[in-house]
């Protein structure tokens, strides 16, 4: 039988969805993880909002400890609307610069220093970013380097693989300091630490190990990411949060997700990832998205190649001999099943 | 095996940790035997830059020039005969 995309096929029923997640978070962090709260770190961003908004149906707001956590190269505008977020929530919320700590751990200079080996004029006042090349379109996807002089002038390059890979490293620093703050605050509550990521993100390995991948709960990892913006409108939640286009926050130049890391929009790519997930032909996908059958057929070998190459990140460290002593903790089972 | 073959194998065994890379055919692709991620190509396209003198631009770094021994090879050769 073959499998059609239907306009419909990823619209939430949201009150539904909403009340079986927050069921489920009552039971995975009182019952299983025996924590008694959650902490959110707020980025302003859908998803963490949603997050939030979920762990408040679930807990009630004072089992809920906020935290934003902006680097001096954040958005403007992240630190104001996770605040706004929070107080629409009525949920309290640390903030807490993470600038001094990664100054300290180098974090800007290892940056930097693989920026200017492609660029010898980058430095004070100069903004950076880096975007994917290539990937709808070709199969080998490869960065490129994009900086915007004091004056505003842009330039392109594409990044070797030994700057490409200083530069994310230095980057990822960002993710790592943020939980590390997370699990302090955890750790002194006895609070389980939410993740936030959407199901592009978690199936696609668009997180840092260690860092944002790093979690006790990730409530909407199974929901794409159109699925969180419905939810978000479910919440009421601030028009900013309800109609931002998602970016990564890591990069001094504003930078989608998409530019990144997906090489296509996020709505697109939840077609994408959809339709792969339930094996409809290439050519009904391509139809679906408006791409030619090639550039349609180029997407799902990456959606594959993506699993492949960040299976990795999803793996804890593999042991020579199992320990089988330790008790193993499961995810309890939604009470409800999953809404259409 | 050609020069050029033998010089790209030579450096994804000094690269990269593959345990068969005697077995890998020279029309097979890198990608799909997983012997290259993306940034295992970004590695591979400074590489060939750099031993064989050429430069690659943007366009070209498409699977018919880079994903096989046999690929590059006729890449490599087209390059340098233009």
């Amino acid at each position: 039988m073959t499998n059609y995309y239907r306009a419909d096929a990823l619209r939430l029923d949201c009150a539904a969805e909403a009340q079986r997640i927050a069921g489920w978070m009552l039971q995975a962090v009182g019952t299983t993880l025996r924590r008694r709260g959650v902490i959110i770190a707020m980025s302003g961003g859908v998803d963490s909002s949603v997050c939030a908004a979920l762990a408040v149906q679930a807990f009630g707001r004072e089992r809920v400890q906020g935290l934003l956590l902006p680097d001096r190269e954040s958005s403007s505008s992240s630190g104001s609307l996770g605040a706004k977020v929070a107080d629409q929530l009525g949920i309290t919320y640390h903030s807490e610069s993470i600038a001094a700590a990664l100054e300290g751990l180098g974090c800007y200079r290892w940056r930097d220093e693989a920026i200017r080996e492609v660029v010898p004029a980058y430095g004070e006042g100069w903004k950076s970013k880096i975007v994917i090349a290539a990937a709808a379109n070709s199969g080998l996807s490869y960065f490129k380097l994009v900086v915007q002089s004091p004056a505003g002038e842009l330039q392109e390059k594409r990044l070797p693989a030994k700057q490409y890979l200083q530069i994310v490293a230095a980057t990822n620093y960002k993710q790592r300091m943020r939980k590390a703050i997370e699990y302090f605050h955890a750790d002194r509550l006895g609070y389980a630490v939410i993740g936030t990521p959407n199901r592009l993100e978690y199936d696609q390995g668009f997180f840092v190990k260690g860092g944002d991948g790093l979690a006790d709960i990730k409530p909407i990892a199974h929901l794409y990411k159109t699925q969180v913006y419905q939810l978000a409108h479910h919440y009421r939640l601030p028009a900013e949060v309800c109609n931002a286009k998602p970016t990564t926050d890591t990069y001094s130049l504003a930078q989608g997700q998409d530019e990144f890391y997906f090489g296509l929009p996020y709505d697109k790519m939840d077609i994408a990832l959809w339709c792969h997930n339930h094996e409809v032909p290439v050519a009904e996908f391509a139809a679906a998205v408006s791409l030619n059958e090639q550039a349609a057929t180029r997407v799902y070998q990456d959606i594959a190649s993506k699993r492949a190459t960040t299976a990795y990140l999803h793996s804890g460290a593999l042991l020579v001999d199992p320990v089988s002593q330790l008790p193993k903790l499961t995810s309890p089972a939604p009470a409800l099943p999953p809404t259409p | 095996m050609s020069d050029i073959k033998q010089q790209v194998r030579g450096f994804i065994a000094s690269n990269f940790i593959i345990s068969d890379l005697d077995k890998l055919a020279d029309g097979a692709s890198l990608l799909e035997h997983r012997i290259l991620d993306s940034t295992g190509f970004i590695e591979l396209v400074s590489f060939l830059e750099e031993a064989f003198k050429v430069q690659i631009q943007d366009e070209e770094m498409v699977p018919e020039n880079l994903d096989s021994l046999d690929n590059i090879e006729a890449y490599i050769n087209r390059k340098r005969a233009g």
